[in-house]
């Protein structure tokens, strides 16, 4: 990857209990990348090993021309030697230390002349200026992750690692922290690694996608193609056809078949269904190969410049969303309230868009 | 009434010189016990706990044989030239700080605990090294507890009685302390220098769990 001397590169080898680790990506220079996965899928123990607070029994990280660990060459600098900034699950702030000491607790670390940043224009840069005197435990959940991201970044880091920084907040506060997160995206000129096991997360903020399931990486490459435009569908599985090697996932729209789920009947499943996957019919179709027909009404159509548009249909209070042109929506004479059928083919729904809810 | 003041004094300076030391050694002790997952934590917290249920006589008599001419520690002191460490001040403070070890480890330990892995993690992202993440996050985090651990660590040194009659003896000015003169007060059937004696013990140590309790108490309303 002609990024990787820029960016970061890591391969990983942690063997713990009967858990294995075992995953090598490398990212651009700068922009976010996503570490995506289920939960217990070992997102958070390769940011861990990234940053140096777990060592890796057998493995290979280096940013830009810093190797950081080298374990071929017994090379392991410890997380306080690496420009590297972590932000945590939870609210990690210094519980005897104002908001201003802790943001200045990296801060006074970094010499003056290895700092790439303004203290004044990150406090702004996260909206915390009226907040500096205050004492964590004072602070809402969406504030204190917003002075743990401006605490990161003040310790001048080449790299950002950001741990489902949402994970701990209620709905209202995701919207308001991701706008931070989208922000220092846009003006920051570093690497982030950034896990979540939330699409929508993932496809708002990421130029990257790095999967990663049972501890192995499925799948890696920009975003786009691989989950953006799209539905997230939570399930449960009806029934299981072995002699098919298929199943019945039901939601409260109806329900669907899907090859090769990794799930017993009862369990809950979740399901990324592309919008490009998804057709749409006025009739439902007879002879066709189409196992999935979910009928629903239009919702909504996508303005957005281009030949084609995401169409999105409710079907019983679930939305999902069909990429079509814009001459089928003419031809067809779709518009908001219209019924319509969706038609998925089965085999577009394949293992890496089913996860556990 | 001048030989309780001597040894009132005698008593002050045995526990803080023993508390400063404790705190010395018991500071690592605790912080390993804290942390480590090795098999050796299990014995070590079981020695450190020992003078909490052992009768003091027996800990006395113990430290007496080791530390007499014919004990090992005995041996090696006289060999470094010392002496005999028995009937001295610096007997009595190497078994009060044997005696009063768990009242400085356990609270320790327990602060150490709560502390926890995440802020000394989070400290390190932000380019702290150990002992910088151990004197700017873990000490002031743990301040109940050294509180708490210095306290203790001088009122049970203060309150000892049988570690110190058998190491000790009664010599005045070297070793006998509040509590053995209160002993003889009370042997001489002397009640009334026993009553200030003893009720200033009972004022003193009433205070010094005021000041602990009230102390726990802010540092739990500031999380």
């Amino acid at each position: 990857m002609s990024t990787a001397s820029e960016g970061l590169h890591a391969r990983l080898r942690l063997a713990r209990g009967g858990f294995t680790l075992e995953v090598e990506f490398a990212t651009a220079a700068h922009g976010v990348s996503a570490l995506f996965g289920a939960s217990g899928s070992g997102k958070t123990s390769v940011l861990r090993c990234i940053a140096g607070l777990t060592r890796a029994q057998e493995g290979f990280v280096s940013l830009g021309d810093e190797c950081w660990q080298d374990e071929a060459r017994g090379r392991f600098v410890p997380a306080h030697l690496r420009s590297c900034g972590y932000v945590f699950q939870e609210s990690s702030l210094f519980a005897h230390l104002s908001v201003r000491h802790n943001l200045e607790y990296g801060w006074k670390r970094v010499p003056s002349s290895a700092r790439r940043v303004v203290f004044d224009d990150t406090v702004e840069l996260l909206g915390i200026g009226p907040l500096l005197a205050r004492r964590p435990a004072t602070l809402s959940g969406g504030e204190r992750q917003r002075v743990a991201m401006a605490r990161a970044l003040l310790a001048s880091p080449s790299l950002l690692l950001m741990d489902e920084p949402l994970a701990s907040l209620d709905e209202a506060r995701k919207g308001e922290i991701l706008y931070y997160v989208e922000r220092l995206r846009d003006e920051l000129r570093l690497p982030i690694v950034y896990v979540s096991h939330s699409i929508d997360e993932v496809v708002r903020l990421a130029d990257a996608v790095i999967m990663i399931s049972h501890g192995r990486v499925v799948d890696i490459g920009p975003v786009s193609g691989r989950l953006e435009g799209g539905s997230v569908i939570d399930t449960r599985v009806a029934e299981q056809d072995l002699a098919w090697g298929i199943a019945r996932l039901e939601f409260s729209g109806g329900s669907f078949y899907a090859p090769d789920v990794d799930a017993l009947p009862g369990e809950r499943v979740r399901v990324r269904i592309r919008a490009r996957d998804v057709s749409l019919s006025l009739a439902p179709p007879r002879d066709a190969s189409f196992l999935n027909v979910l009928a629903g009404t239009v919702a909504a159509i996508s303005d957005e410049p281009g030949a084609s548009a995401d169409v999105q249909l409710d079907v019983a209070g679930t939305l999902l969303i069909a990429r079509v042109t814009r001459k089928s929506i003419a031809a067809l004479g779709l518009a908001p309230g219209r019924r319509a059928y969706a038609l998925i083919k089965s085999v577009a729904i394949d293992r890496t868009s089913v996860g556990y809810a | 009434m001048n030989h309780d003041i001597i040894a009132v004094w005698l008593t002050l300076r045995l526990a803080a010189t023993t508390t400063a030391l404790l705190l010395g050694i018991g500071t690592p002790l605790a912080w390993w016990l804290a942390r480590t997952r090795s098999w050796w934590k299990g014995p070590v917290a079981a020695v450190v706990a020992l003078p909490l249920v052992l009768p003091p006589t027996v800990l006395g008599f113990y430290l007496l044989v080791a530390m007499g001419p014919a004990g090992p520690v005995g041996a090696l002191t006289q060999s470094l030239g010392l002496g005999t460490l028995p009937f001295t001040f610096s007997g009595l403070v190497v078994g009060s700080m044997i005696y009063s070890l768990p009242f400085v480890v356990q609270p320790l330990q327990t602060a150490f605990e709560a502390v926890g892995q995440r802020p000394i993690e989070v400290a390190a992202t932000l380019r702290a090294g150990p002992w910088d993440r151990f004197f700017t996050i873990v000490v002031p985090l743990a301040r109940a507890g050294f509180l708490s651990a210095c306290v203790l660590g001088f009122a049970h040194t203060v309150g000892e009685f049988g570690v110190v009659l058998m190491i000790g003896g009664n010599i005045p000015g070297a070793t006998k302390v509040l509590s053995v003169a209160l002993y003889d007060h009370v042997e001489a059937l002397e009640y009334a220098p026993a009553h200030w004696l003893a009720g200033g013990m009972l004022a003193f140590s009433f205070l010094v769990l005021l000041v602990v309790y009230g102390s726990a108490r802010r540092s739990a309303e500031e999380r």
